[in-house]
């Protein structure tokens, strides 16, 4: 029987010899047709049959092709039968190529292997993502579109035009209407279609139209004796002040018009080697290290042959003029390369535009944190004139509560739930516990307060450095709060940051609630605006300082939490925000919520700002903060939202 | 008016003047290159370090126990009055070094060949292969000396004039100098900073010309001129505020607009006391860093100057001697217990290593020092010698 | 007669608040003047717009026979020039004895050099005796100011303005808080003081206002309601609604 069917093939297949070009309604058919040449395996006689499969629309067409890559096909020696084959004892098992049933077995010596040259499998493969791009799954579709995006071929281009016709999904055609525009730029078959893909990106700042384009501008300089007649000339560069003489030098070199200048190094080797008698070059060596002496004595080397002549600085000069200079583009066609520089000029001013909306976004995730790292200590300050230099150290304890809390609490969402509140209550306590041991006593003497804050500071850090190690540890942020919201290549920020920002905000309302709204807010406004009369309204002091610190320290926890979900826990995590809450509370001025706000907003955008234009280099970019807010104090001493009246304490 | 001597007037200067010298001799008579040799070089060197640390210590009293100045930047001026002379050392050692190698070489340098190999050797650790323009002096002892003074003296100076002359007081002004040493630190950091990034500059010990000279000898010449210093600084200071300008300066501490409308320009003083206290933290940093032998932008971030502020309150703001007890004792005791030699303490369920706690008993110890004894130690022995008085 | 101190037009405001609106005043170089009002009138106000403490938002401050504006100096350049304030509180040094203070004050160069290197003369130890005499405080010159009572940190005060040898003093309620015999001795020093210079004493007391027997200037709301003899403004219809109240 399958002998027969064998033997059936067989026939088909010769029967279809004899009608090349003829539409075929099998893939041996189409293979049969060109057998020969496929067996040989050269480019030029693989090709036809590779597209006649490709267009054939068999379903076994795509197998074929990607067995011949594999080289899983085999060809029958006696008939030129193509056959998959599987082993099979001594033997191999011949599989049909169309039907996938066996049609007998032959040892391994009466079959030939395929074995695509280096030069068909790309073809091979091309053809294969043609098939891919037919796909009846849309994943498929979709994968092969992202192969072709990360790896094109000129061949791609025919097969996705052809793929884009039949696509019904319209993301999918989209996407694929895209990918041609793209391969189009690099492969398109005339300038004008080339120019024409271009300039549909004009204005997209996507990263992948930026990638192709950007090739087509890259230049390449040159010297010559005059101006070459090449069609992908740039322009011509000055002399002086498109490029200097060393780089013009350089050029004239690598074109071969000009001698290697003679380096320092060179010559003094040079006379190194011919010292006589004590002298190099007619000059006693011990002047040599004057550099006249050393240009005279190598001059007479030179002049006696010894070494090879220097090209004296007249005679440079009047080489580099001689000259011209120019710039020509790498892209063969000019009308392309400026097309292409067109389209990134217009992509330029959009991406700036987005990068500055970017940036915007980046300043006010890092004002968020500042804002929470600070309201405390704008809060303390205000109300109690006291610089709580440990309040760093409450903003890592909170942290570590966090940490803590995910050693029992293995949900992650759960345990942040736990975590805030009970950070707040951790440094709430710690705060009172301050306040009332050490800060109270120091109420007349700001400065002794600044100084033994300090000393709780060092000792807090020492302490959790000895309890949970140096190593960092980690407080990892539920499943949901990872990746970014991206808008598109240029504008996203990460999840955790907004959660931060909705936090910040939060803070803000309830803060401001409990300012205007309670009882507690009233009397904290009467002692910030004046202590001794808020005191002779029955307002005790003595509690609102240790609510007030309380609170702050509180806000301080929860800031260590939020800010160890994406920076490493360490016992000098505080150390790293004291200085920027430090200039927020300065830059915004003390006291007054409004100005946190202002001063974290101003800090946060400042920095960012800063990073942009430096952004090799963070450590200069916190120098010139910290310069600026130096400065800005000068011009506005109590802040952006300063305090008035008999409350500024003059 | 009595017309005494100002010694005589002052008999703590005195007594202070001959304990160090006392210090001094019995250091040299026990050293390892003088004398007995039952001090180790090393800790000739802790001790010649450790008394300029006072005299840094002297100067921040001055600015802050006299004139109410809180600064948290005075160790940055030390730092920087040892990168200044570091700058020299590393310079003129490195010549030498480069000058010996060019010897065996056939064709002598020129001066820029020679340069340029000693900027290979200080800058190769940064990738870099020029001297900076901040170099430019560091080929002379006598410029950079200058520039020990001249450079902290002018940063204090600008610093100060832009911070009183809008009248930051208090502990606004303490954050603000804060803020300005954590930009120098963060600025030195940089490896394009011109002065060798987080490497700071090395081998300082080395003297140059005095290679024959056994460090043993070194370490005790130093300690000579670290003593003679603070003796003389401390002379300066003491006269300083002995007469109407301390006066002057107690009064700003205390109520600055009264002597305002006394007539004093509040802001002048204030920065003459700020620059001249910067130079001489300065010249204690230029002293220290050639016995520590390393300089490095983590010696002027602003923990030191915090520190600073600790042992002199330790020890007593407002009397000189008192900054130097503060900052003698807690210096040495802080590396006794830090470099390990401190006994631990078994608990039976813990055990207290020093290295470990040390920090945390400094910290809790000087809130202590601020709750109970606002004076620190010189004004509880003050208080002692006074109640035996009575 | 030329005045010494011409203020005219001034005004200046807080948020809005007028603390002080279109005031004129003048006094001449040796006389003693008392200015009243009830609270929230200016008083302080005026004595910190002359003294260079606030800036006002317009009008002019001259003085001398020169016509120096004094807007444009610097509160110790104003001291300098020769006008001398004391603070409603005693504002002396109180970690400083009472030698020390008096010399502080002591007209004398106030350039940091030349204090640096200023070593009392005999002349000066002499001055510092006669002023402490003055305010009965000659036995006290070695006590620290701290250590003084509330009535004698007032002389030390005055004294320390003396030493000044201001050409106009601004006393702000000196009589505050005082026993009747520290109230008389105050009222004898700040006497024979104007005789020399200008005297200009804010106070709320009527009583020891009458005691001066000076010109009485009446503020009221940042600017001058009436000015003259204590029993004129008294009589003053305006002046005893603003007292007594509407």
């Amino acid at each position: 029987m399958r002998l027969l069917i064998g033997l059936l093939a067989l026939v088909a297949g010769l029967v279809a010899l004899p009608e090349r070009g003829a539409a075929q309604t099998t893939a041996q058919g189409i293979l049969q047709q060109y057998g020969d040449d496929v067996a040989k395996g050269s480019r030029k006689g693989s090709e036809p049959a590779i597209a006649a499969l490709r267009d054939s629309g068999l379903p076994a067409a795509a197998v074929v092709l990607e067995k011949w890559l594999e080289r899983d096909l085999w060809r029958r020696n006696a008939d030129g039968l193509f056959v998959y084959v599987a082993p099979a004892g001594d033997e191999m098992k011949l599989i049909d190529i169309d039907t996938g049933a066996e049609v007998g077995a032959a040892p391994k010596g009466d079959l030939t292997q395929l074995r695509p040259s280096g030069g068909v499998r790309p073809m091979i493969a091309a053809a294969l993502v043609a098939f891919r791009l037919i796909d009846p799954d849309p994943e498929k579709r979709r994968a092969a579109l992202d192969a072709i995006a990360r790896d094109a071929e000129k061949d791609h281009l025919p097969a996705l035009r052809a793929a884009m016709a039949k696509e019904k999904d319209p993301a999918l055609a989209a996407m694929m209407d895209r990918l041609a525009r793209i391969l189009a730029i690099r492969f398109g078959d005339s300038d004008a279609e080339r120019i024409a893909a271009i300039e549909s990106f004009a204005g997209d700042t996507a990263l992948d139209a930026r990638a192709a384009l950007n090739p087509l501008v890259a230049t390449t300089r040159g010297a010559a004796a005059s101006l070459p007649d090449a069609a992908n000339l740039k322009r011509e560069l000055e002399l002086g002040d498109d490029l200097t003489e060393d780089e013009a030098w350089a050029l004239l070199v690598e074109a071969g018009i000009a001698p290697p200048r003679i380096s320092g190094a060179d010559k003094r080797a040079a006379l190194g080697a011919h010292i006589v008698d004590g002298r190099a070059g007619g000059v006693p060596v011990p002047e040599l290290s004057d550099p006249a002496a050393r240009d005279r004595a190598y001059a007479a080397l030179a002049a006696a042959g010894a070494a090879p002549p220097t090209v004296t600085d007249a005679e440079a000069r009047a080489i580099l003029e001689a000259n011209v200079y120019f710039e020509r583009w790498q892209e063969p066609s000019a009308a392309v390369a400026e097309a292409a520089d067109d389209a990134l000029g217009a992509i330029e001013t959009r991406v700036t535009l987005l990068q500055a909306f970017d940036l915007l976004l980046d300043a006010l995730s890092l004002g968020s944190i500042y804002f929470l790292a600070a309201i405390g200590l704008a809060i303390t300050f205000g109300v109690m004139r006291v610089i709580n230099m440990a309040h760093g150290e409450f903003i890592m304890m909170g942290a570590y509560t966090g940490y803590v809390v995910q050693l029992f609490i293995s949900d992650y969402t759960v345990s942040i739930l736990v975590a805030l509140p009970l950070a707040f209550a951790v440094t709430f306590l710690a705060g009172v516990a301050l306040e009332r041991l050490v800060i109270r006593w120091l109420y007349k003497r700001p400065l002794e307060t600044l100084l033994a804050t300090f000393g709780i500071s060092i000792a807090l850090q020492q302490i959790f450095k000895n309890i949970f190690g140096t190593q960092a540890r980690p407080l990892t942020a539920p499943g949901w709060l990872d990746g970014a919201w991206v808008l598109n290549d240029i504008v996203g920020i990460s999840w955790i940051r907004i959660a931060i920002f909705v936090m910040a905000a939060v803070f803000l309302v309830a803060f401001l609630f409990v300012m205007k709204r309670t009882r507690l807010g009233l009397e904290v406004r009467a002692v910030t605006q004046n202590p001794s009369m808020a005191a002779s309204m029955g307002i005790d002091p003595d509690r609102i300082n240790m609510l007030t610190f309380g609170l702050g320290s509180g806000i301080a926890g929860v800031a260590g939490v939020a800010i160890g979900l994406y920076a490493k826990v360490t016992s000098e995590l505080g150390q790293d925000y004291i200085v920027q809450s430090f200039m927020t509370v300065v830059v915004g001025g003390v006291g007054s919520i409004w100005g946190a706000v202002a001063g974290a907003g101003l800090v946060g955008l400042l920095q960012k700002i800063i990073e942009y234009f430096n952004p090799s280099n963070t450590l200069a970019a916190q120098t010139y903060m910290i310069l600026f807010v130096i400065l800005f104090i000068q011009f506005r001493p109590k802040g952006i939202v300063a305090l008035k009246g008999r409350a500024a304490g003059d | 008016m009595s017309r005494k001597p100002f010694i005589l007037r002052n008999p703590s200067v005195l007594v202070f003047l001959l304990a160090l010298a006392a210090f001094t001799a019995a250091v040299t008579l026990m050293s390892e290159a003088f004398g007995a040799g039952l001090i180790s070089t090393s800790f000739v060197k802790t001790l010649g370090k450790t008394l300029c640390l006072c005299l840094i210590a002297v100067a921040m009293d001055l600015v802050w126990g006299y004139c109410g100045i809180l600064s948290l930047g005075h160790f940055a001026f030390f730092g920087l009055g040892g990168y200044m002379i570091g700058m020299w050392l590393m310079y003129a050692r490195t010549e030498e070094i480069v000058l010996a190698a060019s010897a065996a070489e056939a064709i002598p340098p020129t001066a820029q060949e020679l340069s340029d190999a000693i900027a290979v050797q200080i800058f190769g650790v940064v990738g870099g292969s020029e001297l900076p323009p901040v170099w430019s002096f560091a080929h002379s002892l006598p410029l950079q000396l200058l520039l020990v003074l001249l450079l902290p003296g002018l940063f204090a100076l600008v610093f100060g004039w832009l911070a009183f002359r809008s009248r930051v007081t208090g502990v606004y002004l303490s954050i603000l100098t804060q803020a300005g040493t954590l930009a120098l630190s963060l600025w030195l950091f940089q490896n394009d900073s011109g002065l060798r990034g987080n490497n700071g500059l090395s081998g300082l010990q080395n003297i140059p010309g005095l290679d024959d000279v056994p460090q043993a000898v070194v370490s005790v010449w130093l300690l000579w001129a670290s003593a003679l210093a603070l003796g003389g600084f401390y002379l300066l200071a003491a006269w300083t505020v002995s007469g109407k300008f301390g006066s002057v300066i107690r009064g700003i501490r205390d109520d600055e607009a009264r002597v305002r409308f006394l007539g004093y320009s509040v802001e002048g003083y204030k920065l003459f006391v700020f620059t001249l206290t910067a130079m001489i933290a300065a010249i204690a940093g230029a002293l220290y860093y050639p016995q520590a032998g390393i300089v490095n932008p983590a010696e002027v971030a602003p923990i030191a100057s915090i520190y600073l502020a600790v042992w002199v309150a330790i020890g007593g703001r407002g009397k000189l001697w008192g900054a130097v007890i503060g900052a003698a004792a807690v210096s040495l005791l802080s590396s006794w217990f830090t470099g390990g030699q401190a006994p631990s303490i078994p608990l039976g369920f813990y055990t207290v290593v020093w290295v470990d706690w040390w920090q945390v008993l400094l910290g809790l110890g000087f809130v202590a020092i601020t709750l109970f004894a606002p004076n620190g130690v010189a004004g509880l022995i003050e208080r002692i010698f006074v109640r035996e008085a009575k | 007669m030329t005045a010494l101190l011409e203020v005219s037009g001034v005004s200046v405001s807080f948020d809005g608040f007028k603390a002080i609106n279109d005031l004129s005043f003048e006094i001449g170089p040796a006389e003693l003047r008392a200015v009243i009002g009830p609270n929230g009138a200016g008083k302080t106000t005026f004595m910190d717009i002359v003294t260079g403490k606030t800036r006002p938002d317009v009008g002019k401050v001259l003085w001398g026979e020169t016509s120096v504006d004094l807007l444009k100096l610097s509160e110790a350049e104003i001291a300098r020039i020769g006008i001398g304030r004391k603070f409603q509180r005693p504002t002396v040094f109180e970690d400083q004895t009472v030698f020390e203070n008096l010399m502080l004050a002591l007209k004398k160069s106030r350039l940091p050099f030349k204090v640096l290197f200023f070593r009392a003369s005999a002349d000066d130890g002499a001055r510092v005796e006669a002023l402490a005499r003055e305010i009965g405080l000659a036995d006290s010159l070695e006590k620290l100011a701290g250590i003084l009572s509330h009535g004698q940190k007032q002389w030390l005060e005055i004294g320390m303005l003396l030493a000044q040898e201001p050409r106009l003093l601004l006393v702000d309620e000196p009589a505050a808080g005082m026993t009747p015999q520290e109230r008389e001795h105050t009222t004898d020093l700040l006497k024979e003081a104007a005789k020399t210079r200008a005297v200009v004493v804010v106070e709320h007391d009527m009583e020891f206002v009458r005691r001066l027997e000076c010109k009485v200037t009446v503020l009221h709301e940042g600017r001058v309601l009436a000015e003259g003899s204590l029993d004129h403004v008294t009589s003053d219809r305006e002046v005893i609604d603003v007292y007594l109240g509407r």
